[in-house]
Formats: C-alpha cells, structure tokens, sequence
C-alpha cells in the first residue's frame, strides 16, 4: 500500500493542484481527529471538566477514569464476551469462506452463479427483517432440541460469522483467481488431494487476502448492536450493548464513557491499523476488479 | 508444468497423505490400484458441494431461512402472546400491509414520514461520503511527506467500533457540556442559544454528520485500491499529450473508476438505508421524529410493541423497495457503461 501506483507525470502537480490538497487534506483531518481527541481528553479528565462546560483542556489530568470504569460496569465479562463471540466467529467464518471460495474460484459445477448471487443479494437484506424471525428460531431451536441459542454466545457467533461470510466469500474469490491455477494443477498432478493442495499452495500464496477477510470478519463481529442488544442476557451481554450502562444511568460520567469507549477499541483500531495494508492489498487483487 | 517425480518424492507424498488429517485422506478414496488424477476427476463432481456446504447451511439458517419466515410471518397477527409459539397465531391475510401502507391512518403516516427521512439522510450520506472518499483518494495518489500518517489517521473512524465512535459524537452534540455548543454558542457566538442536536429538528444532521464521518474511509479505501487498478501508461500516454494533472484526473482516472464507483455506490446505499447501529446507539430506544430512520422505526414498531406481525410487514416492504432500487440502478448503470 505505501508503494501505490503512483502516477509519475513527468510535470510537477501544479500550484492549484498543491493547494487544494493542503487546505482540502487540512479540514478533513480536523473533522477526523475532533472526535478521537474529544475522546481521548475527556477520559482524562475529572469529572467536573466533564459535567459542566465543555472545555478543551482538562484542568487535571487524571487516570481515575480508567481504573473506575471497570467497577460502574462489569466491563471485564463484557469484554471477556467480546472477545470469545469475535474471535470464534472470525476463525470460523474465514475457514468456511476458504472452502466456499475455492470451490467457486476452481471448479466449474451446476448452479455457481446461483451460489455467488445469492449470497451476495443477502448484504441487501436489512438486518431487522430476519432480527425477528431469527429471534424465533432461535427460542424455538431452544424449546424444543434445548440447545440455547438464544441468549447464547454460540447463537450470536453463529449470526455473526454469517454477517461476515458473504462479503469474505466475495473478497476470497477474487483473490483466488489471481492465482495462478498452475501452481495448486501441479501440487494435484504430483497426486496432493484438493484438500491439501488448498492448504499448502493457495491458502499460503493468498495470505494477505485471508488477512484482510479475518480483519473484516473480527471488526463486524466486534461493532455489531442490533443483534446483540436482542440475542443477548446479561452474562453474554457484549461491549456493544454494555457500554450503553454508562450512558442510561441518570449522572453520565462522560469520563468513564470516553475512557471505556477508548479502552474497547484499541484492540480492533491497533489491529486494523496494523493489518491495513493487507486489507487495501486484499481489495485491490479481489474485490475492486 | 509437471516437475520431475522421482521415487523419492512418489513416496514421501504417499507418507504426508497417510499421516494427513483424515479428510484429506478420506478423500483420496481412489484406492492404490487407480492412478490419482482419475480418483481426482470422479471427486469433483461432488468436491466443489462439499466445500459448499458449510457456507450453504449458515446461509440457510441465518440469512434465507429467517427470511422467508420473516415473509411468512407478515401474513400472520404475531403479538406477544404467541412469542413462544408463533405457528399458532391467526393468518391475517394481507392486514399488516394494510395497515402499513394506509397512508390516512396515524401508523402509516409515521412509517411513510420515516420512508422519506431515511431517503433524505441516505441520499446526503451516500452523496458526502463519496464526495470525501473520493478527493481524499485523488489527493494522496501522488506520495507527499506525511501521506502514510494520514492515511493512517484517515482510517480510523472506520475501524472504531460503531458503539465507541458514535458514542463520543453523543458526548459532542450534548446541550450543556458538549463540544458542538461550545464551538458554536460560547466561542463563535454564531446562536443566541444553545441549540438541542439530539432531539428536535437538529437530530437529522447530527445523525447525517456522525454517518459520514463513520462511513467516508470506506469510500477512501474502496477507490484508493481501484486507483491502484489504473494502469500508469494511461497517465503517461495522458502527460505526453500534453494533459495535466486536472486534466488526467477528469478524462482517466474518473472513467477508469465508473466499475468501483458503480459497485461503492450500490454498497453505501444499501449498508446506509439498513443502518441501525449508528441512530441506535445516538439516540437510544427511540429516535427524535425528524431522524426517525426505517430501522430503528421498524425495531420500534416491533420490539416496543412486541407485534411481530405489523413489524415483519414493514420489513418485507423495505425488502421489496431495496429489491427494486437495487435493480434499476444495476439495469440503468451496466447501461450506460455498455454505452460509453
């Protein structure tokens, strides 16, 4: 990603060109960075730098905020949910988009283009139209076989790992077609099975796809609201709904919410941030073609 | 292509096959008599279903089944009384969507009002997000100092979680002790009073700012990685004919992004039309009137209420509106890119 195409004009941009960009680039960073810094100053702060006027400088820093928020909230089972329901959900999400997308990237079979469209046309569907009917099932599933998935981490790993499933195929198939179908041919002339030539050839050779399909996979499951604020109890509660317990209260402590907030997306922006180059590398051979 | 198989290799292959995991050995079931590449050819006729599978069964269950039951039960009268065993409830014909759609009566109204917030608010975050996404990529295609920090920075707000993100914006439009109120009451003197931006007729545009500031870094990463796509002899052949930079950016690069921006497009509309997360979590339970977006409307009339029966009705007319946009705009712009 640092070494994008750039188009090398053998004439220096010019002066108009210069300009828009430093003021154009200029304003969106303050639109960006206004938030983030509101972000990480308040949770900074005591708390009635935060309750009265708001104030660009704290008047003293404190890290009280930051030890207090696991107590207004039990904020550490609510990452410990997080945690387990986004990583399983993207471990197996990316293990079946893997196999769904070779099959549709390497072999010729009846009703492909049924599959692909399909799977494509359910990111259209909006989420509230199968929230209430999955809700059923769900109860039903549990009333009548016992197996909780309603309430359940393994309910909402289930929904989520789908969430991500199409968008993943998707992205895995393009990256699949790029490469060279010779290399997995001559592991399967050399007598490898399919299986096997998937996993020593194309899944190696397509590592940064399958990177940029797990980010995406892990930053669906961790963001999500609508789903969990219904499929979830109060021991399976995720951060998604349990942030919330700060805010609902009728004091806000504005400073707790900001340094909770902080505290549950460094996993996912430090991640992100670190594996974006694999994501942007990941659309550029897949999706965008 | 075939590289050379020695002995040697014939048996170490044979070795790795017998310790492999056993679906790969299970899938050599051509037995020692067959040569391989047969075995290989009568598998894939069921392989490629095989890998399928899974994706098939989740699909089932989570997105197709769900949904036509969600069809099912529109036709359906589904009150809180029949949560637990909604076969049950009473066939109702087509009494949902009536209700849904009388236009006359106090429901419709509040649904057909939240049709045309969420068209105004879609149109305007779609349209900004693209705006935004799409200058910042042409922007940074040539390397300047600083360009990786701020694509670094640029990326964040989408990789915050929604909840974090939108929460903070919450913290920002506050009346008494946000930042928005200070900025504009107490150091620009721009309102003689502190304005409301979580309820009332401001909500809209809180709503509208927090959608963009969240979405536009997906627009910038979708077009940055087509710009990649463009092959650099075009700006070359561009630049020798005298072309410049403005030049290049209007006849090649925006023609050469019509298939991203075609897709991008489709995408931001349906993800933005379909947002729950960000008015949810704004606003809480229920929206303010003037940013009372379909989906958060339609959770309302759903969970608030508990009938299920008038909730899915509103869900398979949002289906069947997204159906028919989504087609028209494929039909319209493959067209027009068929033309040029």
């Amino acid at each position: 990603m640092s070494r994008a195409a750039a188009h090398v004009s053998p004439m220096a941009p010019p002066r108009s060109f210069i300009w828009t960009r430093r003021v154009g680039l200029s304003l969106i960073s303050l639109f960006v960075l206004v938030p983030v810094y509101v972000m990480v100053s308040s949770s900074l702060k005591p708390l009635q730098d935060v309750s009265g006027a708001f104030r660009w400088l704290p008047s003293g820093l404190t890290l009280r905020p930051y030890f207090d928020i696991w107590q207004t909230v039990p904020l550490a089972r609510y990452f410990g949910n997080s945690l387990i329901v986004s990583g399983a959900a993207t471990i197996c999400s990316v293990i079946v988009a893997i196999f769904a997308a070779y099959a549709v990237s390497r072999y010729r079979f009846r009703g492909k283009r049924v599959f692909t469209v399909t799977v494509l046309s359910t990111q259209m569907f909006p989420g509230i139209l199968f929230l209430l009917p999955l809700f059923l099932i769900f109860v039903n599933i549990g009333n009548t076989t016992g197996i909780a998935l309603y309430g359940s981490r393994g309910g909402l790993i289930l929904t989520y790992l789908t969430f991500s499933l199409p968008f993943s195929i998707w992205m895995l198939i393009g990256y699949f077609d790029s490469i060279p179908r010779d290399l997995d041919e001559a592991a399967l002339v050399d007598g490898c099975g399919p299986l096997r030539a998937l996993f020593r050839v194309v899944v190696p050779a397509a590592t940064p796809g399958i990177v940029a399909v797990a980010v995406y996979a892990f930053m669906t499951a961790w963001g999500e609201v609508l789903f969990a604020s219904v499929m979830t109890n109060d021991t399976t509660r995720t951060l998604a709904v349990g942030l919330r317990g700060y805010a609902t209260q009728n004091d806000v402590y504005w400073n707790q919410v900001m340094a909770a907030s902080l505290v549950v997306s460094v996993p996912v922006v430090a991640g992100f941030l670190l594996l974006q180059r694999y994501l942007v590398a990941g659309l550029t051979a897949g999706a965008v073609k | 292509m075939t590289p050379p198989t020695t002995a040697a290799a014939d048996e170490s292959q044979a070795a790795a096959a017998d310790s492999g995991p056993p679906r790969s050995a299970s899938g050599r079931r051509g037995g020692p008599g067959r040569r391989p590449r047969q075995a290989g050819r009568l598998r894939n006729l069921s392989l490629p279903y095989m890998l399928l599978l899974p994706a098939i069964l989740l699909e089932l269950l989570v997105h197709l089944v769900p949904m036509i039951l969600g069809i099912v039960m529109s036709f359906r009268g589904i009150t809180q009384f029949f949560i637990r065993n909604w076969t049950q409830a009473p066939w109702a014909g087509l009494h949902n969507f009536r209700i849904a759609l009388d236009f006359n009566a106090p429901i419709g109204q509040a649904l057909l009002h939240s049709f045309f917030v969420t068209c105004a608010f879609t149109a305007l975050s779609v349209g900004l997000c693209w705006l935004l996404g799409a200058f910042v990529s042409l922007m940074m295609q040539d390397s300047f100092r600083g360009r990786g920090v701020l694509r670094t920075l640029f990326l964040v707000p989408y990789a915050l979680p929604v909840y974090a993100a939108v929460i903070t914006w919450a913290f920002m439009f506050q009346r008494d002790n946000g930042l928005i109120n200070h900025v504009l009451h107490d150091q620009l003197h721009l309102t003689s009073d502190r304005p409301f931006w979580l309820i009332g007729d401001n909500s809209f545009y809180a709503l509208l700012i927090v959608s963009v500031w969240k979405g536009w870094p997906f627009a910038f990463l979708i077009i940055t990685a087509g710009l990649q796509n463009i092959p650099r002899e075009l700006y070359e052949a561009a630049a020798i004919d005298g072309a410049g930079m403005w030049q290049q950016i209007r006849r090649i690069t925006m023609p050469s992004l019509r298939p991203v921006n075609q897709v991008l497009v489709l995408v931001l509309f349906l993800w933005t039309f379909n947002d729950f997360n960000t008015p949810f979590v704004l606003f809480g339970n229920s929206a303010p009137e003037a940013a009372d977006v379909i989906s958060i409307h339609i959770y309302q009339a759903s969970f608030v209420t508990w009938n299920f029966g008038s909730g899915s009705a509103m869900s398979v007319l949002l289906l069947l509106f997204l159906l028919v946009v989504t087609a028209v705009y494929l039909l319209a712009t493959s067209r027009r890119r068929q033309d040029v």
